[in-house]
């Protein structure tokens, strides 16, 4: 019959130039080729040109001693410290920063993201304003325009003034703002604070076990307990009793200006100041414009729902809208985080000591350029993943569970 | 007979309005009082410096049409209080041609009006079409020409002299026309049935977004010189140039693979049906759809591609921003640098705002409402201070 005919003839079909397939192989095969023969060229460049300036070649540069300086540091380093160090330093001078900046611009970022939906008709202009005006001058400039009003004599006095009869007062008592950067008092170092490291981070464990208890009693039950209040409690003493365990230490380290240089308390660089401010700053016009969308993408009828089941207004921001608008917030937001971590690499502009300023340093000491570039760029893409596995985590565990 | 009913005094008009939306309620009113009071404090603080205590030196003159031109004045600037707008007007050639020979000034000058003017056309929809695409394939390399010369009796100007405005538009301008059919490769590469395009596509785009533009420029600045065999020199513009263009053509492609995935499955279905080749679905069905959808978030990328245009400086070119820290090198004019980049913040801030707001029309132009996910078009969330107001009053 016709049809066993055909039917036996499909496994045996010969392949043709025109088959999908054969032709999908093929592009395959030429794309790969190009792609790898232009590698090979490029790098067989590189080498014959590597040899013909007698650059050295490989990592054995980052063992040797690095001789140069770095202004801010949260490890021991000194100029006798080897290039890998130098480096470590810098990749820590990189987190801290996107740490601080990352807090700082959320935190600033949804007050005015609410701010911008305000009834209040001056307070939204205002935030409107903010948005508008910040996200629209390059974050180079707005970073160097800080640092430049930091450290321009027009503005700020150098920490010498302060001892001058009538000169500036120092903001409550003892926080100098001069133009070598903010000067405050810290507590001292003391295993005190470890202590209270300890407790607080035990604190947050306790918080979120007793928010998962009272989540469990309130779908079984329905009885409500006021789990952020306790949990704030716990938090609160846990940290304490860690510090009156290790020692309860209360010494404080006060700056005291003298004549050339300012001894004890903290000092906030102006680098980094102004790079912080930048950074926060500019990403925070960016993370309101994201909150705003994303509460208003929340449906009319959820706020109206909420109000018919007589649920006070920051019930209905906290348990009804911004539930549902995280959903829209985070994927969003996660890569405003990115951008802060990669846009803290414009330091090298006003000389805050990061990875990029460092690596720059090394690399024109050394001359070492492709290896110098290679590890920046293996660290700036671990951090972006961690980044974004860390935030798709939680946005995966944020997002609506379908029934 | 019928008789106009006015409406209840206290509805409608400014009084109302003041009351409705600054002093609705006792925490609205406490914030709108508490910021007026810093308001006052703080904007005639900014008007002083800003305005009433700046110095802005001009003399009368005869030559000028408006009767005076600027005298620069730095003795005058040190002893006032406020800004020194005089840095400006003394420095205002190096901010906008950098170190550009003085006797060729016109080429530069065309060139920036020659592109505004491009602009102005290609915002318009009316313009739209082959022959637009034409205009700019020769208007950019006439760009080039015209800036350094050689040919028709122009004379010769190293890039290396190239600075200002020119440099920020043409980089902006080059990076991102020639990233863009770089980016609809990428995006189709990204999408593609075949296993090893899309890896390397996947691959290529992901490190690009992952690491900074400085490290991309840093590369092209010191590697491409490696890169190249003997003899071969790219001078330093051209370098940023292909640092720049890739940078931008992982961004966009990114964008423009948000345009495909929007498309309906059915189009493509569609068009397999027709028995259409790769490239001719491709042509003709799905990348007409998808740019079109893709318009207003890639104008957005372009502006924050604009805006990355100011990171040339870490490679020690002088774009706009850069043409402004040079000119404060200059000692008699060093302390006011502030000045300078405040003017720069405002010429990029108009930049900016202008495309920005561009963009908000045409996507509203665009949308024709066939999407499913389009952001709902007006705000109607009734504010979080007071309760149960409800918005359809307002």
């Amino acid at each position: 019959m016709v049809d066993a005919a055909v039917g036996a003839g499909v496994p045996k079909r010969a392949r043709s130039i025109y088959d999908k397939e054969v032709q999908g192989v093929v592009w395959q095969v030429v794309v790969l080729a190009i792609v790898a023969g232009v590698v090979y060229y490029l790098y067989s460049n590189m080498v014959a040109n590597q040899a013909r300036q007698n650059i050295t070649t490989g990592f054995d540069y980052l063992g040797r001693e690095a001789g140069f300086g770095i202004g801010e540091s949260w490890t021991t380093y000194s100029p006798a410290s080897t290039y890998a160090q130098a480096v470590f330093v810098g990749f820590l001078n990189t987190l801290a920063v996107a740490i601080v900046g990352v807090v700082l611009a959320t935190f600033i970022g949804i007050s005015v993201g609410i701010a911008l939906l305000s009834r209040n008709w001056l307070v939204a202009k205002l935030m409107s304003v903010y948005v508008n005006l910040l996200r629209n001058i390059p974050v180079l400039l707005q970073i160097i325009f800080w640092h430049t009003l930091i450290t321009s004599e027009r503005f700020l006095p150098i920490p010498r003034e302060f001892l001058v009869e009538n000169g500036p007062q120092p903001l409550l008592g003892s926080v100098y703002f001069t133009r070598r950067g903010i000067f405050m008092p810290i507590f001292e170092g003391h295993i005190g604070w470890l202590g209270a490291l300890v407790g607080l981070i035990v604190g947050i464990i306790g918080a979120w076990l007793l928010a998962r208890w009272a989540k469990r009693r309130m779908d079984d039950t329905g009885q409500q307990f006021p789990a952020f209040w306790a949990g704030i409690g716990v938090l609160a003493m846990c940290t304490f009793v860690g510090w009156i365990v290790m020692g309860a230490p209360t010494t404080v380290s006060y700056p005291s200006i003298g004549r050339f240089r300012v001894s004890g308390g903290m000092t906030m660089t102006p680098e980094f100041l102004a790079l912080l401010l930048g950074l926060t700053v500019y990403t925070s016009a960016f993370i309101a414009d994201i909150v705003r969308s994303g509460i208003l993408s929340v449906p009319k009828g959820q706020i109206e729902a909420g109000r018919a089941i007589g649920l006070k207004e920051s019930v209905i921001m906290r348990k009804v809208i911004l539930p549902q608008a995280l959903r829209v917030i985070i994927p969003p937001l996660t890569s405003q985080y990115l951008n802060l971590t990669k846009n803290s690499s414009l330091a090298v502009a006003v000389g805050y000591p990061e990875l990029v300023s460092i690596s720059n340093t090394t690399l024109s000491q050394t001359g070492q350029a492709p290896e110098a570039i290679l590890i920046m760029m293996i660290v700036y893409l671990a951090i972006s993943i961690t980044t974004s596995l860390l935030m798709n985590w939680y946005n995966a565990r944020i997002q609506l569970v379908e029934r | 007979m019928s008789t106009v009913v006015r409406p209840p005094s206290g509805v409608v008009g400014p009084v109302a309005w003041v009351r409705n939306n600054l002093f609705n309620g006792v925490s609205n009113t406490i914030i709108t009082i508490v910021l007026i009071a810093c308001l006052a404090y703080v904007l005639p603080m900014i008007y002083a410096w800003a305005i009433g205590d700046a110095v802005l030196t001009v003399k009368p003159s005869d030559d000028s049409w408006w009767g005076y031109e600027f005298a620069p004045n730095a003795d005058a600037c040190r002893v006032a209080d406020g800004a020194c707008w005089d840095f400006v007007t003394e420095k205002f050639r190096v901010f906008i041609y950098g170190l550009y020979p003085q006797d060729a000034l016109w080429r530069p000058t065309v060139m920036i009006l020659l592109l505004f003017g491009m602009i102005g056309v290609s915002v318009n929809s009316w313009f739209w079409g082959r022959g637009l695409v034409i205009a700019w394939l020769v208007a950019i390399p006439g760009m080039f020409v015209l800036m350094q010369g050689g040919l028709f009796g122009l004379s010769f100007v190293e890039t290396g002299k190239w600075g200002g405005l020119p440099i920020t538009l043409i980089i902006a301008v080059t990076g991102i026309a020639f990233s863009f059919p770089i980016a609809v490769v990428l995006a189709l590469g990204r999408r593609s049935d075949l296993p090893i395009v899309k890896t390397l596509c996947i691959g290529f785009i992901e490190i690009i977004r992952g690491v900074p533009l400085i490290t991309i420029l840093f590369m092209a600045s010191l590697m491409i010189p490696l890169f190249t065999p003997e003899g071969v020199n790219f001078n330093k513009l051209l370098r940023a140039l292909i640092g720049f263009t890739l940078f931008s053509a992982a961004y966009v492609a990114e964008v423009i693979r948000g345009g495909l995935q929007a498309l309906p499955k059915g189009q493509f279905e569609a068009a397999d049906a027709m028995g259409m080749s790769y490239w001719q679905k491709t042509n003709l069905i799905i990348l007409p759809q998808a740019l079109k959808l893709v318009i207003p978030p890639i104008m957005n990328t372009f502006i924050g591609l604009f805006k990355d245009t100011t990171l040339i400086i870490v490679i020690s070119m002088f774009d706009f921003l850069g043409a402004v820290r040079l000119a404060s090198n200059d000692t008699t004019w060093r302390s006011f640098y502030v000045e300078g980049l405040v003017f720069a913040a405002v010429i990029y801030f108009i930049m900016c705002f202008a495309m920005a707001q561009y963009s908000r029309r045409l996507e509203l132009k665009l949308d024709t409402g066939h999407r499913t996910d389009a952001a709902p078009r007006k705000p109607w969330f009734p504010g979080i201070w007071g309760p149960g107001q409800n918005s359809d009053l307002r």
